[in-house]
């Protein structure tokens, strides 16, 4: 019997970790001079104070749950692909053909054949450290963080000497044709009488990201194959002992993982900026470490700390907008978010056991 | 190319060797406890700006390097609480210290100095500034009209700062203490089999935050090395992937001091080729984009670890944690 009930274990580990993590980044502020309350006030007003401000959140928000769900399916499977980065990279590269090479008649079409091509890419980008990890014996680690280095010089070739428009100086794809720009929030929701802001960039993928949220939810718990993947990932030996090779889930955890963090870039790089340029994945693909962790690899969970993480994200631009503190601040909050819901994990929740173990005594 | 030329780019590896050379050592002396770090890069990183902030304010490396090392330190001392005390996974860890740094060496610079993430450039006595032997020339035309083995005498051999020398030094230093004293047998033991150690009535817990420890010194040195040697000030993000490469090196060098030596210096050889695109092309005949030669590295890297060249086999007890038998 597990000593913590479940709702300790889903709910509060997690609840009091990213209180610590709150808390140290408030400390932080307070360091360099600055008020915590009222950038707190100024993050909210402006990432939910308006649907401005809504439409960038959602946006960051659309991209974490993609590199947020690679990481929990790799997870599952007791992977850890630190490469969403580099998948991501190379799903924009997927895309940028997909839009660019095909004669696309209809967005709808075009965002299916970029959501093929950008989750191949992707895929294929975190294969090949899969097999390694399943033939060779390769730890994934290392090689899908060497993949990463490898995706970024691969991107700047691409752009630099392949994909760059004749005459143009700055290292990025020319402009994605009229046919495939996405719908926004805005053209969404207006024929359903509901006002967005026009310059906000999120769009149509929000929905696909949702779809995939769910789509996962039920592939980890309701398919055989999930089944698997989470079996192996408890105990190797007992899932070979019950005849699942421990080969087929790596490759297949691993694929599901690359396409999902390289489908990313049907947000960034086909519904923001249509074109791809370098970074377009501005550590996305790290992100999702964090918003995995904290969201406990759980759907649901990814959804929720993708939106904090959408909103830490569009908070922290207006602070370096406003205020003296750099955007870096949500990096310091997205290390301390890993830290404690990652690898402090313990720190929280042997005393927590310890209480738990207490209570239960005394109640007998 | 003429010899000159050669001398020259031979130069540039060492410099550019040296941060890889001392973050590789500190991995080695944290993996072959059993303690997987890919916080390197953030320690150095940590240790870059500290170094700088403080020998800037304070006008004295010295004091700037004790500084450097105590901020990798103290983010060795996260990673050891999280991985060794708290049982947590030590990938993890180490992804948030290099987060963890990236964000931090930014929010404090600009809150002390306000220069966009930088600090203010060093000179004089803030900086580690190159050491001339006795009679080395030390102006390139001077260099360059000499012999060939004055060349390499003032251009390769001296001139470089005390850290480059102090780095060498550390190569058979670890060797001694790994291969030759009771400690480095244990330590190694410990990421092999700590069980065995624990049962030899050596603590565990003991050995493997020594190792971190000096992981962390060493660390601190690469950081400062960066700061206030190679370059002078600190620049947002100036480790630029080199607590990686060092990761690429140390398991190229299959977790060998000497090895080590070995295989820092031919990633920094590409790194110091990558400046000179001219010289591949006068040499090989042929254009190679430079961006294949700064993916190098990790692709060598993947290729060993895949055991197509020789297969590398971690330290057997390496990222778990280790729990005491009851």
């Amino acid at each position: 019997m597990d000593v913590m009930p479940k709702w300790a274990e889903v709910v509060l580990v997690p609840l009091i970790s990213l209180l610590l993590a709150a808390i140290l980044s408030g400390l932080v502020i307070l360091a360099i001079g600055e008020d915590p309350i009222a950038a707190l006030k100024l993050m909210i007003d402006g990432a939910l104070g308006s649907t401005y401000g809504w439409g960038y959140t959602l946006y960051y928000a659309t991209n974490f749950m993609f590199t947020g769900l690679a990481v929990s399916v790799a997870f599952h499977a007791r992977l850890f692909n630190i490469g969403g980065e580099g998948q991501a990279m190379l799903g924009g590269l997927g895309v940028a053909l997909a839009c660019l090479f095909i004669p696309w008649p209809h967005w709808s079409l075009g965002l299916l054949g970029a959501i093929v091509l950008a989750g191949a890419f992707g895929a294929i980008w975190a294969a090949v450290p899969a097999y390694l990890q399943a033939k060779r014996g390769s730890h994934i680690v290392i090689t899908t963080i060497m993949f990463n280095f490898i995706a970024a010089a691969v991107l700047n070739y691409m752009l630099v000497n392949v994909l760059r428009p004749k005459g143009a100086m700055d290292p990025a794809t020319a402009r994605f044709p009229e046919a495939v720009h996405l719908p926004t929030l805005h053209d969404i929701l207006a024929p359903i009488g509901i006002s967005f802001s026009k310059a906000a960039p999120a769009n149509v993928s929000l929905l696909v990201a949702i779809v995939a949220c769910v789509l996962i939810w039920l592939l980890i718990w309701r398919t055989k194959l999930g089944y698997e993947i989470r079996a192996y990932g408890h105990s190797e030996s007992a899932a070979k002992y019950a005849g699942i090779s421990p080969v087929k889930i790596t490759m297949i955890a691993m694929i599901i993982s690359g396409a999902l963090a390289g489908m990313m870039a049907i947000n960034n790089v086909m519904g923001e900026a249509e074109r791809l340029v370098l970074n377009a994945t501005e550590g996305a693909g790290f992100i999702g470490i964090a918003v995995a962790l904290m969201g406990r690899s759980h759907p649901l969970g990814v959804f929720i700390a993708a939106i904090l993480f959408g909103f830490l994200y569009q908070g922290g631009a207006e602070l370096a907008l406003w205020t003296s503190i750099p955007r870096e601040l949500i990096v310091v909050i997205q290390a301390l978010v890993i830290l404690f819901t990652g690898a402090l994990d313990n720190m929280v929740r042997m005393p927590l056991e310890r209480i738990f173990l207490a209570l239960r005594k005394g109640g007998n | 190319m003429d010899f000159f030329t050669l001398i020259q780019i031979l130069d540039a590896t060492v410099r550019l060797a040296i941060p890889l050379l001392l973050a590789c050592l500190a991995g080695l002396f944290s993996e072959r406890a059993g303690i997987f770090d890919i916080g390197l890069e953030g320690k150095m990183l940590a240790a870059a700006f500290f170094s700088a902030a403080i020998a800037s304010m304070t006008g004295s490396v010295w004091i700037g390097l004790l500084a450097g090392i105590a901020a990798s330190l103290f983010l060795s001392g996260i990673h050891g609480l999280a991985s060794i005390t708290f049982r947590g996974n030590q990938l993890i860890s180490g992804v948030a210290i290099n987060f963890l740094a990236a964000g931090m060496t930014v929010l404090i610079a600009q809150s002390w100095f306000s220069q966009g993430g930088r600090t203010p450039s060093l000179s004089g006595a803030e900086r580690f500034n190159p050491i001339n032997f006795p009679g080395a020339l030390t102006t390139t035309n001077e260099v360059k009209a000499a012999s060939p083995l004055m060349q390499v005498y003032s251009e390769l051999l001296s001139g470089h700062s005390l850290l480059v020398y102090v780095a060498l030094l550390t190569v058979p230093m670890t060797w001694w203490l790994l291969y030759r004293t009771r400690f480095g047998l244990r330590l190694r033991a410990v990421g092999e089999n700590p069980a065995a150690v624990d049962t030899a009535g050596v603590s565990v817990v003991g050995l493997r935050y020594a190792a971190v420890a000096i992981c962390g010194i060493l660390c601190g040195i690469a950081g400062a090395y960066l700061s206030t040697a190679l370059q002078a000030g600190f620049v947002k993000d100036m480790s630029a992937g080199r607590g990686f490469i060092a990761l690429a090196a140390l398991i190229f060098a299959k977790w060998r001091p000497w090895h080590a030596l070995y295989a820092t210096f031919l990633f920094g050889l590409f790194q110091a080729l990558e400046l000179r695109p001219d010289v591949i092309e006068a040499v090989i005949g042929m254009k190679v984009q430079g961006q294949f030669l700064g993916a190098l590295p990790y692709i060598m890297t993947v290729v060993i670890l895949a055991g197509f060249v020789g297969k590398a086999i971690p330290p057997r007890a390496g990222g778990e944690p280790y729990v005491k038998e009851r």
